[in-house]
């Protein structure tokens, strides 16, 4: 029976793991609530649904699914043809062409239309009568507060000017969040916006219409692979057109209130009629304590495979000559390598991708040099004495090692495997940035969202770790050098 | 027992030992004595293998020592070091069963040996639980001795056994170590550059001047018929103590 049974458990796990969608979602609050929506949907059609909040830009999340670790994520029509196929201008149709030879596809446009735009506030809008761009032309008096980012854009400011054949007297520079308080103070007048920032609702402020249409559209729609079950696929398409710009902006506001997003996602279903629409929002403890696992986690396996992998080579190094000196260079070179520039070179590799592997490369990579130096450090500072007499007692070169050399050096070994935890524990947050989890994941997200109280929920954990696992060595330390070394 | 032909040793121009032909003969304790310097270390390490010669060939009980053969030549020879040579993470106990437990002997016959040792080099069991940190000088230096008899070794060097050891302890480890010499029947060679010393323990001595022989035979011979003026002024420049007392 047993025989039997093993096959067939093996087989219902894959069924049903087959079953298991993953949304994606790009590192801002509009991201956030199409993935919450996303996974709500899929999982009223039936299926078991992870939502990996903010894995990163565009091409990281993109690539995840190419690769296939996530199975949609939402996206724009503009974001598409200028930055994932570079073609602009192109068509639908051609558009669902050119995905399709990466096995991917897009869903019909879900109403709204995310694009740049230009605000004012209402009610001066209203006393100057300007309700679309080509009406400031006459008003070159007006204070535009403008992002660097259109200013600096080769198809941003100048052009649209151009386009429009206006000029205007005093334009600054300005920060996109502050731009909007001065806006709304009146120190500016006109400011560029994406047509569903929440302080669009916030501010009582007016989008122009971009009569000319110089702004590229950038219409809200979900990518997903070809193999998404067609079951996923009706679902998501049946949500064409159902999210107009004033939802998605009053979804955006309730979002970024209070970083419930999941509460934002509820009101999209509401909108449906579906009243009692609930989405459990996470419990932060439980959370906490999942990130931490997932943190400890990649600590764990890559300080493993870290110790494997370092003793042989601290040992050969402890031999001075030619070969000591390239695994202490190469060793050391790796070190100097910044954290995102080594994520940035692992991820293309297929085999790494955006999956926890590329993580605990990583930080197996920056683990090495601390115990392969202070392992070969440890052995050669042994008395030459000592070690003349362990060879001449007739130990073999192994037992030497073993019984000898390795025992002697251990407090040196543990040192050096107790720095590259706690080293690792910090560098672990970098995870985050690759949709790996961890307690980075607080930190990235609050980075990407201007809020401090998520980075600390991040970061205090992350420091509280490193103390612990700084306690938790000296305590192994005790416990396994030789009594012997500990007198003087 | 040890055979030494045509053996010399160089560093990178410097000479430290001239080639030089020595036997030491089965059974009989051999001193090799001269000054700081001299060679007489260097010829230890080289009988054992430790060192390889520039010239000439060392052979142990007819087997020659060859980086091959010396590892299982070793385990046959007892070496005792300045201060012990003990492995501070070890205890004493642990230290001087070390090759027996590495060569798998029976649990009770390494006990019964650990008793005999200590008998032997009149150390208190209880000791054996003691790390090197936690002995003296005197202690140690008997533990390393019981760790190179651990096996009972047919050839037995000593490298400077007492020298880091004060009057009284060095004059007690003395008289144990020529009991102990006489109870066995192995070979044995030891390093001094005390003359008292190596006429008390030697049966025959062996004087060494910048890496080479000077005179071998009983501290008699070189009272009587001093090859050199060189003997002379080793022996007189030794015994100044006795004579002013």
């Amino acid at each position: 029976m047993r025989r039997l049974f093993l096959p067939l458990f093996f087989v219902l796990t894959v069924l049903a793991s087959a079953q298991t969608l993953t949304v994606g979602s790009k590192k801002f609050t509009e991201s956030y609530v199409l993935g919450e929506i996303a996974k709500k949907v899929l999982n009223d059609a039936g299926f078991q649904v992870d939502h990996r909040q903010g894995i990163g830009s565009t091409g990281i999340v993109w690539e995840a699914l190419k690769k296939g670790d996530i199975t949609i994520y939402p996206e724009y029509t503009g974001t598409i043809t200028e930055e994932i196929l570079k073609k602009p201008g192109l068509t639908t149709e051609q558009i669902q062409a050119e995905l399709a030879k990466f096995g991917v596809r897009m869903s019909p446009e879900l109403g709204f239309n995310d694009a740049y735009g230009l605000v004012m506030r209402k009610d001066e809008a209203a006393k100057l009568g300007i309700t679309k761009i080509s009406d400031l032309r006459t008003h070159p008096e007006l204070k535009c507060g403008i992002t660097h980012e259109l200013l600096g854009r080769k198809d941003g400011w100048d052009p649209l000017l151009a386009k429009y054949g206006m000029n205007f007297s005093d334009v600054k520079a300005i920060d996109h969040g502050l731009g909007y308080e001065a806006l709304a103070a009146g120190q500016t007048d006109v400011k560029d916006c994406y047509t569903t920032d929440a302080e669009i609702q916030k501010y009582n402020l007016v989008v122009l219409d971009d009569d000319l249409h110089f702004f590229p559209l950038y219409r809200a729609v979900y990518l997903y692979r070809q193999d998404m079950p067609k079951r996923a696929v009706d679902a998501i398409a049946a949500m064409a057109g159902t999210i107009k710009e004033p939802l998605m902006i009053a979804m955006n506001a309730r979002a970024s209130k209070d970083k419930a997003y999941g509460q934002a996602a509820v009101m999209y279903f509401q909108s449906l009629g579906q009243k009692n629409a609930k989405i459990a929002e996470e419990n932060r403890w439980q959370k906490t304590l999942q990130l931490t696992g997932q943190h400890l986690f990649l600590v764990g396996v890559s300080l493993l495979l870290a110790i494997v992998i370092s003793i042989p080579l601290g040992i050969v190094a402890a031999k001075p000559g030619t070969t000591s000196w390239l695994i202490l260079s190469v060793c050391g070179v790796i070190q100097t390598i910044p954290s995102l520039a080594l994520l940035a070179l692992l991820v293309p590799i297929s085999f790494f991708g955006t999956t926890p592997k590329t993580a605990i490369a990583a930080l197996f990579l920056y683990s090495l040099l601390p115990i392969v130096r202070n392992t070969a450090t440890g052995i050669q500072q042994i008395p030459p004495s000592l070690k003349e007499s362990a060879e001449a007692l007739g130990l073999s070169p192994g037992d030497r090692l073993r019984k000898i050399y390795l025992p002697m050096a251990l407090p040196l070994i543990l040192a050096g495997i107790k720095t590259s935890a706690v080293i690792n524990v910090g560098t672990a947050t970098i995870a985050a940035l690759i949709g790996s989890g961890g307690l980075g994941d607080p930190i990235v997200k609050g980075l990407s969202l201007n809020d401090n109280p998520t980075i600390l929920w991040g970061a205090v954990p992350a420091a509280v770790l490193a103390l612990l696992v700084q306690l938790a060595f000296d305590l192994v330390d005790r416990a396994i050098v030789p009594k012997g070394l500990r007198l003087k | 027992m040890v055979e030494l032909k045509g053996v010399g040793k160089r560093y990178d121009g410097h000479v430290a030992l001239q080639p030089l032909d020595v036997s030491f003969e089965k059974g009989k304790v051999t001193a090799l004595i001269g000054p700081s310097g001299c060679g007489k270390s260097t010829l230890l390490r080289i009988i054992l293998g430790l060192i390889e010669p520039s010239s000439g060939s060392v052979s142990i009980a007819g087997e020659t020592v060859t980086p091959q053969s010396a590892q299982e030549i070793r385990r046959k020879v007892g070496y005792v070091v300045q201060d012990g040579g003990l492995f501070p993470h070890l205890t004493a106990g642990q230290n001087v069963t070390l090759m027996s437990k590495t060569l798998g002997r029976q649990p009770t016959e390494i006990e019964g040996r650990l008793d005999e040792l200590c008998e032997l080099t009149h150390i208190e069991r209880s000791m054996m639980q003691r790390y090197p940190a936690e002995l003296s000088g005197g202690q140690r230096q008997r533990i390393g001795l019981m760790r190179a008899l651990a096996l009972k070794p047919r050839l037995l060097l000593l490298d400077e056994p007492l020298g880091a050891l004060d009057p009284l302890v060095r004059a007690g480890l003395q008289s144990d170590l020529k009991e102990i010499f006489k109870q066995g029947d192995q070979t044995v060679v030891f390093v001094t550059h005390d003359m008292g010393e190596a006429a008390y323990l030697a049966d025959h001595i062996v004087l060494l001047r910048s890496g080479q022989v000077v005179q071998q035979g009983s501290l008699k011979d070189f009272q009587e018929q001093p090859a050199e003026p060189f003997v002379n002024e080793f022996l007189s420049a030794q015994r100044q103590i006795g004579a002013i007392a």
